[in-house]
């Protein structure tokens, strides 16, 4: 579905240096870029801020021009069959919209039939199931200036797939929503890459959204790939620990000694340990029975290492 | 076509939902009416300048109130501030010809603009003032002279607004065609006053065809074939001029923000 071969964008900076010269600087803001999503995947493409993932949307998209490099999306060249591409991909950017700020939600879905040339029978069947799986009824006929967030972003959601795009890029689609909103979201997205087979592009900086949608994470850091696989295998590659956390019945001291485990904690005056513990060394399993040897065991969890601990240390990595 | 019909009937919708907008803007525009009036008058006191007596005064006056609102003489600012937050990138990922888009929406805008901000000025001069109204089979010509102007009036105003691909603020463009438009096209002074050579000068540019030539149609003043010729020559020219400045931006140009 997308195809991306040592792709580089550069800019040109103009600064002011003395009175009347001015200094052009050259700005690599993707670098050698490279990466494959097959049809029906879900793929996060993860990197801090200036890290170069909006500039990848923008050439994957076809507004902006790659300074060198090779980009086929739906075996299109994004800049030049930039039309032919909008027809098949979707995009929605979470900081933007793409409907008409004083006319109602239902008239952009109208225009936008038009303009993607949507027969009546593939927009009505479209449209009915979007106003039904995100609840879009009660404010169809309101202009989009006064939605509110969660609402428009549902309405920027349906805008973007009443084409039936096979691939639906989302920059940041779940920010300034709350709770409730992203996790609706969040569903819809999941429900639309599962039984629908749409391919699925996300830029986000909240993991959550990652580790909800995406079985695959793609990281970026100052214009190059950092790192891309299965989220478990990155989380196994760099954050091997995993915490096993037990409750004790009675307060017990001395587990630090257990086989396998590499750092403790005890809380709660010694009626709470966490053992750090590393899958190549032990298994939860072998962990869990030595302590039960030790002492009484009254209740017990093992805790993955969290997603923003996983990132964090890719970033670091380099 | 299908999409740029529809874009154009939203534009008609999108400016009848400020109706407040449109009547504050009528008042406004018919107490300048009134002021233009005032001066012009004053200043042909002596006599006719250049065929202009009281009647045709009055005409090219209200006509030209109309006609500002119709054309929209100031330039507007949307595309430019789409760009310079960033906006743009929506109107530039999908699937239609960006400058034809914008094209539609704003002859959306002028039709509204006819039935609110043209008719009401020429009704109001015609009921108070002498007026000269043109024979009948004048009046399709100056319909067909008023869209040549609004097409070339969006085109001056979509390159006022790329300019803001390159400069981000693009205020002083803005400040420059405002005032050019101002005395260039014929709205401070009917171009017919200016010397000969002035005159010569003016017609070789493309303001008098927003303004000038559609007033000049409807009170038969020259011929309407040269005047039509010369707003289709412009209307050409600023609407490839526009293209190509929108190609060579998408493709030079950084386009803002994360």
């Amino acid at each position: 579905m997308i195809e991306v071969r040592e792709l580089r964008r550069e800019f040109t900076l103009s600064t002011k240096v003395g009175r009347f010269r001015r200094e052009k600087r050259t700005v690599l803001a993707v670098d050698a870029v490279s990466f494959d999503v097959a049809a029906g995947e879900a793929v996060g493409y993860v990197g801090p801020n200036g890290a170069g993932k909006s500039t990848t949307i923008k050439m994957l998209t076809g507004v902006l021009v790659p300074t060198s490099g090779h980009v086929r999306v739906s075996g299109v060249d994004p800049s030049r069959g930039r039309r032919e591409l909008a027809r098949r991909i979707g995009v929605v950017f979470g900081q933007r919209s793409q409907l008409w700020w004083d006319l109602p939600l239902r008239d952009s879905f109208d225009l936008l039939r038009a303009i993607y040339r949507v027969s009546r029978g593939d927009y009505e069947a479209r449209l009915r199931e979007c106003v039904e799986l995100l609840d879009l009824g009660p404010f169809l006929d309101t202009p989009v200036r006064q939605l509110s967030l969660g609402q428009r972003m549902r309405g920027e959601v349906t805008a973007a797939l009443l084409h039936g795009p096979e691939l639906l890029v989302l920059d940041e689609p779940t920010i300034g929503l709350d709770l409730e909103s992203k996790e609706r979201l969040r569903e819809f997205l999941a429900d639309l890459n599962t039984q629908r087979g749409t391919t699925l592009l996300l830029t986000t900086h909240d993991l959550d959204d990652i580790e909800r949608l995406c079985p695959r994470l793609v990281v970026i850091d100052r214009g190059t790939v950092l790192a891309d696989g299965p989220l478990d295998e990155l989380r196994a590659e760099v954050a091997p620990e995993r915490v096993l956390v037990v409750d004790l019945e009675k307060p017990a001291e001395g587990l630090d000694d257990l086989p396998g485990v590499t750092a403790t904690r005890t809380e709660l005056n010694g009626l709470r340990h966490h053992l750090t513990f590393r899958r190549a060394d032990t298994t939860a399993a072998a962990l869990i029975s030595a302590v039960a040897a030790r002492a009484e065991v009254h209740d017990l969890v093992v805790v993955e290492p969290e997603i923003d601990d996983v990132v964090r240390r890719l970033y670091a990595r380099r | 076509m299908r999409a740029y019909t529809r874009l154009a009937l939203a534009g008609f919708r999108r400016y009848s939902t400020y109706r407040q907008a449109m009547v504050a803007g009528m008042a406004t525009n018919i107490a300048f009416g009134l002021l233009r009036m005032a001066v012009l008058v004053a200043a042909i006191g002596q006599g006719p300048i250049a065929g202009y007596d009281v009647a045709a005064t009055a005409t090219y006056v209200w006509l030209g109130q109309g006609l500002m609102a119709f054309v929209l003489l100031y330039s507007d600012k949307q595309l430019s501030d789409r760009i310079r937050s960033g906006d743009v990138v929506i109107d530039l990922y999908r699937p239609w010809h960006l400058q034809l888009a914008l094209l539609a929406e704003d002859v959306g805008r002028a039709g509204y603009a006819a039935v609110v901000r043209l008719v009401p000025p020429v009704a109001f001069g015609a009921v108070f003032f002498p007026f000269r109204w043109p024979s009948a089979g004048t009046l399709p010509l100056f319909a067909v002279s008023a869209v040549l102007a609004l097409v070339i009036s969006f085109g001056m105003r979509f390159l006022v607004n790329a300019t803001t691909f390159w400069l981000l603020d693009n205020r002083g463009v803005h400040g420059l065609y405002m005032s050019c438009t101002w005395v260039l096209c014929g709205l401070a002074v009917p171009i017919a006053f200016f010397p000969d050579w002035a005159r010569d000068i003016l017609w070789s540019t493309p303001f008098p065809a927003i303004f000038q030539a559609p007033i000049d149609v409807f009170l038969e003043q020259g011929a309407p074939g040269t005047i039509l010729v010369n707003q289709a020559f412009w209307a050409v020219v600023v609407l490839v001029a526009g293209h190509l400045v929108l190609n060579r931006a998408v493709r030079k140009v950084v386009v803002q923000g994360g």
